[in-house]
């Protein structure tokens, strides 16, 4: 597993207060790990810090799974 | 009771009347107090007469960077932020007629949009530690209306709103979101008043006397608190029951 799997997936569990085992590459923020918006926005500037990234609303909108925010992170650092 | 001991907090518009006699209460329960104002005299004064755990930080909130960096520096110097007092504001009053774009604007920008980008700003952090107080001070115009402030009136009853729609989007993170609404209080603006405008306006007030500065700033202290901890989305109104809403 990547460098920037493993840091998403820690802020999601600090944030979202979940267990480690839940948070799968293909687990949705909202249907899976009961996240609500705010806590969307909240993960999103989260990662925005940690990955020194900039995340427009309209990708962020995009961002959906933990896997969706792996990709779009490691697109971003690649670019 | 409505202890702030360790809490941190920030008053704009500290030099004038009513924002001295908040930073001054909120001082006096335990916090550690940044007072925020364009006249840096004035607010060493202030801090003269409060002692310790005192932060002076000037700031112009027309300019639409100052609220942010503002945040950052009561962040950086007292270490944290609990509690925004969004105090400041002006009047520049005429009859719709006469008032221009420029004259709305600007009284919309300093008395509406400026809270709002200090709310913003401060969010960040207080829903990160799952608590925080934003108190906006606004007036008793913004819910009746008033001849001649059409801009003041509007930016005040904005303030009502905003902190409504703020207090639903945080509450599950411990953070409240509340209005103080005085009516006629006894302070520089109100002392320019003619006074023949001033006994007329007696006759409405049935407690038959001009607010305190401290009769605003006592409602401050208490949404500050951790008593305040149920209350979020409201608007006290401190009039001597001018209106009673």
């Amino acid at each position: 597993m990547s460098d920037t799997a493993d840091k998403v997936k820690k802020i999601v569990v600090e944030h979202l207060g979940v267990e480690e085992s839940k948070v799968t590459t293909e687990a949705s923020f909202i249907d899976d790990l009961g996240a609500d918006s705010l806590d969307t926005v909240e993960l999103v500037m989260a990662f925005e810090e940690a990955f020194g990234v900039e995340i427009p609303d309209d990708a962020a909108e995009k961002i959906t799974t933990v896997k969706d925010a792996i990709d779009y992170i490691e697109k971003q650092k690649s670019a | 009771m409505f202890d702030l001991t360790g809490k941190v907090a920030l008053v704009t518009g500290a030099t004038g009347g009513i924002g001295a006699a908040i930073a001054t209460a909120l001082h006096a329960q335990g916090a550690k107090v940044a007072i925020s104002g364009r006249r840096e005299a004035e607010l060493a004064a202030l801090a003269g007469t409060l002692g310790d755990r005192v932060l002076v930080a000037p700031a112009d909130l027309a300019d639409p960077a100052a609220p942010a960096a503002l945040i950052e520096t009561v962040e950086a110097g007292l270490g944290g932020f609990d509690i925004l007092v969004n105090n400041a504001g002006f009047t520049r009053d005429m009859l719709a007629l006469r008032m221009g774009d420029a004259d709305w604007n600007a009284v919309l920008e300093v008395d509406l949009t400026a809270p709002f980008r200090l709310a913003r700003a401060a969010l960040r952090g207080m829903m990160k530690r799952r608590s925080g107080r934003i108190i906006s001070i606004a007036s008793i115009v913004g819910v009746t209306g008033n001849a001649g402030q059409a801009n003041y009136a509007a930016a005040k009853a904005g303030l009502i709103g905003m902190s409504k729609s703020l207090a639903q989007e945080v509450a599950t993170r411990g953070v409240t979101v509340n209005v103080v609404a005085p009516g006629f209080v006894k302070t520089a603006m109100t002392d320019a008043l003619p006074e023949a405008a001033r006994t007329a306006l007696l006759t409405r007030i049935p407690t038959q006397r001009m607010g305190t500065p401290e009769d605003v700033a006592g409602a401050v202290a208490y949404l500050a608190s951790a008593e305040a901890a149920w209350v979020t989305g409201q608007t006290i109104h401190v009039n001597g029951g001018m209106a009673m809403i």
